[in-house]
């Protein structure tokens, strides 16, 4: 075990970190609508998910061959560029879970990994016309074609069923929820625990402890899908507050249209080599089945905030990763462990504040907008 | 830099036009059902006509995702 030096093993715990995040911080883009409509239990919904995301890990075989997919110049990646970039993933992804915004994982990781590259081995490192043709245009057209299809599907599916009982409509719907949720679920898990594989897969690579173009070992398949799975069972019940009841009040009938609508935007443009972001995607549907009910509210400060948070993630993250990516260039082992340390007392602070008004199964349907302050009516008179 | 316009065009017309005819089929579906359901506990009959609507909508749809399924499933491809 010569090859597995400190950083290597610091490199495969963050990126199981993210990989955790990750789950935890997508199960909404699956499974807020279907909570939102009650089609299913908090709990149960986030139990479905979490097993489907370790059975698509499991299934996976396609394992990442390149760390980025050509946004960074992965000849120039040193494992501690990996690890500087993941650092600045799971700060942004906790981040915005604190708020409950629902913003990219995948532009995280890009974000982090970007900022790393760029500070680690200079600008030649990072390939920003890929980042154009890879990030930039479909974060700007998914949503945009995911929310038309869901527009026009939730109109017609009102159309068609305003004379019918409405009981049977309603838990018709709601049966079509599962199914569709589901399948959201396991697309997940074939793509975003891949991701992790490829990174841990790739450091170990690098560090040789494994050869080239060797597969990942079964417990690198093992850890990855299982830290997605328990990050999406832990449920980030804050996002799923704001995709569920957040940006509108959703029935089961637009439930089920935005959830067939983010399922084929993601086949297909899987289908076709697009790589796209999942949350932006169910976003898009979200607002267009709120779109496509009459009289339906869309909450666009909730709206706004959310596209706010998507052009923000990659810069963010990527400061992070470059600020990271230095302290571990200048300061070695050192460096690492103090980087180590310090994201890891900021996550605890980032969790240390959520706990003021915490969200949970119990209470995710109760409201629609996410305080980090509980708002009680008694306040104690001690200014923070 | 250049802009797939074909593939993304594909993306669109795709996926609008999925999603929509599955939810219209699934519509129709659950009216076939409505249909089914409001008869039984109307007068105690069946709407058979119902019932055959909702059977055939309803298996579209599962074959839609079993098609899906494939799509995720890198081993049925």
């Amino acid at each position: 075990m010569d090859h597995i030096t400190l950083l290597v093993v610091v490199v495969i715990v963050t990126a199981l970190a993210f990989d955790f995040t990750n789950g935890f911080h997508d199960t909404a883009n699956a499974m807020a609508t279907s909570i939102a409509t009650g089609a299913l239990r908090p709990r149960t919904a986030v139990l479905i998910s979490g097993i489907l995301n370790v059975v698509g890990a499991f299934l996976s075989t396609e394992v990442a061959k390149t760390i980025s997919g050509g946004i960074v110049d992965d000849t120039l990646v040193t494992p501690g560029m990996v690890f500087a970039g993941l650092v600045g993933a799971v700060l942004w992804n906790l981040l915005t879970w604190l708020v409950g915004l629902p913003s990219s994982s995948s532009h995280a990781l890009f974000g982090g990994l970007i900022g790393a590259v760029w500070v680690g081995a200079g600008s030649q490192g990072v390939h920003f016309d890929k980042v154009v043709e890879k990030v930039l245009i479909p974060a700007v057209a998914s949503p945009v074609v995911a929310g038309a299809a869901a527009l026009i599907a939730t109109y017609l599916a009102y159309r068609l069923t305003t004379r019918a009982r409405e009981n049977s409509v309603t838990k018709g719907f709601r049966l079509g929820q599962i199914a569709s949720a589901s399948l959201v679920s396991l697309a997940h898990g074939t793509n975003d625990a891949q991701k992790t594989m490829g990174v841990i897969t790739l450091t170990l690579i690098s560090a040789g402890a494994l050869g080239h173009d060797a597969g990942p070992p079964v417990w690198v398949i093992a850890s990855a899908g299982l830290a997605i799975g328990l990050g999406t069972y832990l449920g980030g019940w804050r996002i799923i507050r704001t995709m569920g009841k957040g940006l509108t009040e959703i029935q089961s009938p637009q439930g089920f249209a935005a959830e067939t609508s983010s399922t084929t935007v993601i086949l297909t443009s899987a289908h076709l080599g697009f790589a796209l972001s999942t949350t932006q995607v169910a976003s898009g549907s979200i607002l267009g089945a709120g779109l496509g009910r009459r009289l339906a509210e869309v909450r666009w400060g909730i709206a706004g905030r959310m596209v706010l948070a998507w052009l923000v993630t990659l810069p963010a993250a990527a400061l992070v990763g470059g600020v990271s990516a230095s302290v571990v260039k200048h300061g070695g082992n050192a460096g690492t462990v103090v980087v180590a340390l310090v994201g890891a007392a900021v996550a605890a602070g980032i969790v240390a504040v959520s706990r003021r008004n915490p969200v949970s199964a119990h209470n995710v349907n109760d409201a629609h907008e996410v305080a980090l302050r509980a708002t009680e009516p008694t306040r104690v008179g001690t200014a923070a | 830099m250049s802009i797939d316009w074909t593939a993304l065009g594909q993306v669109t017309a795709v996926s609008i036009g999925v999603t929509v005819a599955v939810v219209v089929v699934f519509a129709l579906g659950i009216l076939g059902l409505a249909r089914f359901e409001g008869a039984r506990e109307g007068n105690g009959g069946t709407s058979a006509v119902g019932l055959a609507q909702a059977g055939l909508c309803f298996l579209a749809c599962e074959a839609v995702v079993a098609h899906g399924i494939c799509l995720i499933v890198p081993q049925f491809h």
